[in-house]
């Protein structure tokens, strides 16, 4: 089994933060690359990190060795793929500190995740009924509840971000009372980098009786989350932003909460027992989990889990600040550029835009000197709404990113600028 | 600059962009269509002044990037006076040599427009530079036209 084989302790705790791109650079094949006759900056991780050899491999390996259908048959293939699949949803707790591991449940993502809650918990919600969202919210935490909205009448009330991009907390309370059946709330955002302060949410929204849901795609790779330190009640995150593959991701929800959940898609495996007349159905995580699984993706996430765990998360966490740094301090320096997310407590996310210079113009011209950034509404047009803004350019960076690249990105901003103004 | 950027950035896109012509609103124009390209959050107006087949005036506002901003630019210089029947056959000609690698190009009726033609090595980038076209095609074939969007 290639997810459970011993990995050799290769990087341990105590690594000095700059030491870091070096040791891992060489484990991720596509940084190699060259793009426009230039090695490639990749940093575009918001949009999806880049994937060590140890994801690539345990998902060909999987197609190559061990491919059956999970749960479905006693043959020794059958066997070995259920048994990978089973112990990647343990590799999952784990990484989010789950009590159990029937309290995570595969799914294709984020998305898929905020979908299921929406219709599930929808059920039961009435007009009036309230769900508490942020100003920074990713659209992927906005329509579902739109979509519920137009089916059900509930109302949708939006907690404000202040011009640094932080949550306006003191807000909150007013916004929770008996109607008020959800918070869902983002860990980080994808456009500012804002780390938001979950437990003091969940506390808070808890004293009301009211459950949290948190989008976690942009903290699980920065972070270490702990969702029983946190007491959120619902957690979700996608494999392809924290070194798997995509197709691939998680929900957590409390035991008893995912319990109280009706099914999400019919079919295969989600079942105790079907006749035409009733069908039975099956406790979490299965019941929510119908048709042939994503073997391949959660044991690839399942590898990405196991890569992180040779990592020392802080030095990381401490190297990508030291990008962030750099990455703001080359900006300011070179004036006209004006940056979107100044909370002190930031994931490696830098939006800005530059005086005079389309983002679009931006992206195109930082591709021609190799450096791969974002432009556009990042999926969050209420928030370039909330600044008054069009687009933005977005570096997102990883721990495998070094103070060289960011240089790169810096003098490709300035080339640029000078090109267009 | 490299040669291929100055493939997509020509001069004469960038002066377009700096200084963009008929850049301005229009109180009796008779035909206003919005534009717009959410992948970058240009959006465009475009209007017009159409009396029988003539296009009396053309002008355009909003923002956008340099390759929409100069093409909207150009647009308005090549089709003030025109006739219906030339702008949509200039629509065709730019649309062509936007898109399609084999088109037969009429250089000397597309004249600075062939600046455009950069673009087609940048896919993503296509889009940007129809924005405007794509609003004049409707203008002309409606009254009341829904705005248009790329996406």
């Amino acid at each position: 089994m290639n997810i459970a084989a011993e990995r050799p302790a290769r990087n341990g705790p105590g690594w000095s933060p700059g030491a870091i791109p070096d040791a891992v650079r060489p484990d991720f094949p596509i940084l190699g690359e060259q793009v426009r006759g230039l090695p490639l900056v990749y940093f575009d991780n918001a949009a999806t990190s880049q994937k060590p050899r140890a994801v690539i491999d345990a998902v060909a390996d999987f197609y190559r060795h061990d491919c059956a259908n999970v749960h479905r048959a006693v043959h020794t293939l059958a066997e070995r793929a259920t048994l990978a699949y089973e112990a990647a949803r343990e590799r999952v707790r784990g990484f989010v500190n789950a009590a159990s591991a029937n309290e995570i449940v595969f799914l294709r993502g984020t998305t898929e995740s905020i979908n299921l809650l929406a219709h599930g918990l929808g059920r039961d919600w009435q007009a009036g009924d309230r769900v508490v969202l942020t100003a920074m919210e990713h659209h992927a935490n906005i329509v579902p509840w739109q979509l519920l909205r137009e089916r059900t009448g509930i109302e949708i009330a939006v907690l404000p971000v202040t011009e640094r991009g932080e949550l306006v907390l003191e807000a909150l309370p007013d916004l929770l009372d008996e109607r008020t059946r959800l918070v869902a709330v983002t860990h980080v955002s994808n456009v500012l980098g804002t780390i938001n302060p979950i437990a003091e949410i969940t506390r808070l929204a808890h004293a009301h009786g009211v459950p949290v849901l948190v989008d976690g795609a942009q903290a699980v790779p920065h972070m270490r989350v702990d969702v029983q330190a946190m007491d959120c009640d619902f957690y979700c995150f996608s494999g392809h932003k924290m070194f798997g593959p995509t197709g691939i991701g998680a929900l957590y929800g409390k035991a008893d909460l995912l319990a109280a959940l009706p099914p999400w898609q019919g079919g295969g495996e989600m079942i105790t027992r079907v006749t035409f007349e009733r069908t039975r159905y099956a406790a979490p995580p299965q019941r929510f989990e119908a048709g042939t699984q994503h073997a391949a993706g959660a044991i690839g996430l399942a590898a990405a889990i196991d890569y992180l765990s040779t990592l020392d998360m802080a030095a990381a966490a401490a190297h990508e600040q030291a990008l962030l740094a750099r990455a703001t301090e080359g900006m300011q320096a070179l004036g006209g550029v004006r940056i979107f997310g100044q909370a002190p407590h930031k994931a490696p996310v830098i939006s800005f835009l530059v005086e005079g210079v389309h983002a679009h113009d931006l992206g195109t011209l930082l591709d021609r000197k190799g450096v791969a950034v974002r432009t556009g509404h990042h999926c969050a047009m209420p928030l370039m709404d909330f600044y008054g803004v069009p687009a933005t350019t977005r570096a997102s960076m990883a721990f495998y990113n070094t103070l060289d690249e960011v240089d790169r990105l810096i003098e490709a901003i300035a080339y640029a600028r000078e090109v267009l103004q | 600059m490299s040669d291929e950027m100055e493939d997509l950035y020509q001069e004469v896109i960038l002066d377009h962009n700096r200084r963009p012509a008929n850049f301005r609103p229009m109180p009796d124009a008779n035909r206003t269509i919005e534009a717009d390209n959410p992948l970058c959050g240009d959006r465009l107006e475009l209007f017009l002044r159409v009396e029988g087949d003539r296009i009396e005036d053309v002008s355009f506002l909003g923002s956008g990037c340099a390759i929409s901003v100069a093409s909207a630019s150009m647009l308005t210089e090549h089709l003030k006076g025109a006739t219906v029947a030339d702008a949509e056959a200039l629509f065709a000609a730019v649309h062509a040599v936007l898109t399609d690698e084999k088109a037969t190009v009429d250089e000397e009726r597309l004249g600075n427009l062939m600046a455009l033609s950069g673009v087609r090595r940048y896919p993503m980038r296509v889009k940007c530079a129809t924005l405007s076209w794509h609003a004049l095609k409707a203008a002309l074939a409606s009254r009341r036209p829904d705005p248009v969007t790329t996406e």
